[in-house]
């Protein structure tokens, strides 16, 4: 046999890669996300649909037109744009008007995301800077309407949104109430109102169980957040009833179960260390908790993840994996001086 | 007891099509290249010259350093070249060819010890060097060095039966067909260093750890233990398995005898009994051809310095549309574009590779997921490394402790954004051991000047 007709290639080993890349990793966090799209438009009517589409839509023309226009090498592929546009409808109220998502989603891919060098290179979550964003809009992105009304896929007017909103169970507990008129289940179920993508904890924990049996995420973050709201509104209650409830009720209202399974996750603004993760996903229940309890908005997730974001280097930058082969020595010297 | 080290990855084991498949004898080949370099250290001298009549395990090449192997005959026959050929480390390397007379007649020098029962660990490593053993696990760090340098620190003994990378069954092979070599050989290390043997085993071969036992029952030894690890990569990294089998942690820049330990491979071990009961040297290794490039995978026993392709040629050859040929495994192995490179003392594995096994993307990019970090089997970060080394900045390198890298490759491999980590993290280290040698001289050279 002729061998050197053979075209080898000579390159650094390993020669062989896991079956998991960037697209099957961006799918899967797509596919963790349909039980709470479903559930949005269980609750909401069509229109979640609509306004999901539209700003995936326009997340992947932005991403598009940006590395056309720069001249890089196209990368929506990658199905990461996807994700962020996506998760940005979910933080939004459905009634939210077309034009603006738009907006949010030119923020998010062009600001937040390729000015900083695409994927992996943002410092903060592009679709939660996009809803920080949007917030320039405070009326709009603040009106919520109430669950199981059908506010039509067209345009809607102030004044109709404003007929049908309704207090949402966060706007109660930020008052330090007790949300009246909604049940636990109801709110586990996803019953309330609120942001299209929040309201169902159940479904998001589906879509959570799945990301970590698929390996895209561990618990550490996550667990870290939800625990930290719970043990801090367990240990400092409001509404004049038991701290279990209380800490339930705060748990399972407002984008906790979102923004700890979806948006504190994200890859690139989260530390890489597993200690680091606690760290970051205790700050952003703390200061969650903390803006629910004093801030003027009534719900601090999105910028207690914004707030951690900014951290991410400093905490990658001081939490190290222990050294190979220097633990153990250090101890054992510390007991050879100690027995001396 | 098992103990787990860090992190690690679990690729496809692709072991089936060879692990039921018996050793076959490869006949030699009519002409042998053996460089002179088939250990890690000093290259050999040649001490025979175009013209001489060798004979089979005759010593061809002088070791010229304490880090350094001798080299020997693995046919019998004349040498008609002395000559730099292709090596299998990329390079051309001086070789010494030999025409083989397909007598097989066996060098004098190759006789049996004659008291194998009361060796000292002194005598041992003698044997042992004279007969041209290195670590044929892939390292090929030269085996009487491990012997004579851990007497006295080593309380622990441990076979690497590990096998943990993908597609190789050379080592399982030999624990199936020859477990009486690998007993025996622990046996002489057992009383050698005059401690227990641990022999290091993955549970994805049961068989052969119930035969290591059955073997060890029949010797009746007490001192020599079968320890079952879990399959996980890279179990067979030195370090990593010492970790697992004794807890300990072999800093960076230290060899394993400073925490008590001396690792040696399973097929290192049969060559150490070799050497003993027939006076053998280390003339040739086990190697499983295999891989989606490969006709008819098989395990052959080869004879140190036959080609490449003379051993492809015994499987049917490779498919045309194989783009890469490796010695090795696919996490560490070499790739190979010249298959005129002999086979060499570690030669464990040949692979060739037609399929979609690399991945490769033309723009690889990290996300930051941080799996590279989890999966570091030495706690190291290698995302971050890598932005260093993407920009030359060698000291924060050193700072994360880049020289503590193994190149196991679990980095690389389980990169989502298909970066090439290990590759830059190949070349920092060059990068940086480049400046330390220049440091190193440059000091020197300004001590002379200060002494006139």
């Amino acid at each position: 046999m002729d061998y050197k007709a053979l075209k080898l290639k000579a390159s650094s080993s390993p020669h062989i890669r896991s079956n998991e890349d960037v697209r099957s990793i961006m799918l899967d966090v797509i596919i963790a996300m349909v039980p709470a799209l479903v559930a949005a438009i269980y609750f909401f009517g069509f229109r979640a649909l609509t306004v999901t589409v539209v700003s995936v839509a326009a997340c992947v023309f932005f991403e598009w037109l940006y590395r056309k226009v720069m001249h890089k090498p196209q990368s929506i592929g990658d199905l990461s744009a996807v994700v962020t546009g996506m998760l940005l409808a979910f933080t939004c109220p459905v009634s939210i008007p077309y034009w603006m998502i738009v907006i949010g989603d030119a923020f998010a891919i062009i600001i937040v995301k390729q000015l900083y060098g695409g994927l992996g290179k943002n410092f903060m979550n592009p679709a939660l800077g996009a809803r920080a964003f949007l917030f320039s809009w405070a009326g709009t992105m603040g009106t919520w309407v109430a669950s199981g009304t059908n506010v039509g896929v067209g345009p809607v007017s102030d004044a109709a949104v404003d007929a049908i909103t309704a207090a949402t169970p966060l706007s109660f507990l930020h008052q330090g109430l007790m949300p009246d008129g909604t049940t636990l289940l109801q709110c586990f179920m996803g019953q309330i109102g609120g942001s299209m993508g929040e309201v169902s904890a159940l479904m998001l924990i589906i879509g959570g169980i799945y990301l970590c049996w698929r390996k895209v995420i561990t618990l550490h973050i996550p667990l870290a957040f939800i625990l930290t709201v719970a043990v801090v509104t367990f240990a400092f209650p409001q509404g004049g009833q038991d701290n279990f409830t209380w800490m339930l009720y705060n748990v399972l209202s407002g984008g906790v179960m979102l923004g700890a399974i979806f948006m504190a996750t994200d890859y690139a603004s989260s530390p890489v260390t597993h200690k680091g993760q606690i760290i970051f996903g205790i700050g952003c229940g703390l200061i969650t908790v903390f803006i629910r309890y004093f801030g003027t908005y009534s719900e601090g997730v999105c910028f207690a993840i914004l707030v951690m974001n900014c951290t991410v280097w400093l905490i990658d930058r001081y939490i190290k994996p222990a050294r190979f082969g220097f633990v153990k020595a250090d101890k054992s010297e510390k007991k050879e001086a100690a027995a001396k | 007891m098992a103990k787990a080290f860090f992190g690690g990855v679990h690729p496809n084991p692709m072991k089936d099509a060879t692990c039921g498949k018996a050793i076959e004898k490869l006949e030699a080949p009519d002409e042998v290249v053996i460089p002179m370099s088939l250990h890690i250290g000093a290259p050999c001298k040649p001490i025979v010259a175009v013209g001489d009549t060798v004979k089979l395990g005759q010593k061809i090449g002088e070791a010229t350093g304490f880090v350094s192997a001798p080299i020997h005959a693995s046919v019998s026959g004349t040498v008609v070249a002395v000559e730099p050929r292709p090596h299998f480390n990329g390079t051309d390397c001086m070789s010494v060819v030999i025409k083989n007379d397909h007598q097989d007649t066996v060098s004098e020098d190759v006789k049996p010890v004659e008291n194998p029962d009361e060796l000292t660990g002194e005598q041992l490593a003698e044997i042992v060097k004279n007969a041209g053993i290195v670590g044929c696990g892939g390292a090929t760090f030269p085996t009487h060095v491990k012997i004579s340098g851990g007497l006295g620190k080593v309380d622990t003994v441990i076979i690497n039966a590990a096998e943990c990378e993908p597609y190789i069954t050379s080592d399982h092979r030999i624990m199936l067909e020859m477990p009486e070599q690998v007993i025996g050989g622990a046996k002489l290390l057992a009383k050698a260093f005059g401690v227990t043997v641990h022999i290091g085993i993955e549970d994805n071969k049961p068989d052969a750890a119930e035969i290591l036992r059955q073997e060890i029952a029949k010797e009746g030894v007490s001192n020599i233990v079968v320890d079952v690890e879990h399959t996980r990569y890279p179990q067979g990294a030195e370090k990593q398995l010492i970790q697992a089998i004794t807890g300990r942690q072999v800093p960076g820049g230290k060899l394993p005898a400073d925490v008590g330990c001396a690792v040696f491979n399973v097929d290192t071990t049969c060559a150490i009994y070799r050497a003993v009961t027939t006076g053998m040297p280390l003339i040739r290794r086990i190697v499983t051809v295999s891989g989606s490039g490969t006709i008819e995978p098989k395990n052959l026993e080869v004879r140190v310095g036959t080609p490449l392709k003379c051993v492809f040629d015994a499987c049917g050859g490779v498919k045309e549309n194989t783009y890469k040929i490796l010695m090795g495994g696919p996490m560490m192995g070499n790739a190979q574009y010249n298959l005129d490179a002999p086979v060499g003392k570690a030669t464990n594995a040949l692979l060739a590779f037609c399929g979609n096994e690399e991945k490769t993307v033309e723009h690889p990019e990290c996300i930051r997921c941080g799996k590279c970090v989890g999966v570091c089997p030495m706690h190291l970060q290698p995302l971050m490394m890598n932005l260093y080394a993407s920009k030359d900045r060698l000291d924060e390198l050193e700072a994360l402790h880049v020289m503590d890298c193994i190149e196991c490759g679990s980095c690389s491999y389980i990169c989502p954004g298909r970066v090439h980590l290990v590759h830059n993290f190949r070349t920092a280290k060059q990068k940086i051991n480049n400046k330390r040698a220049a440091e190193k001289a440059a000091a020197e050279a300004a001590a002379k000047a200060e002494a006139k």
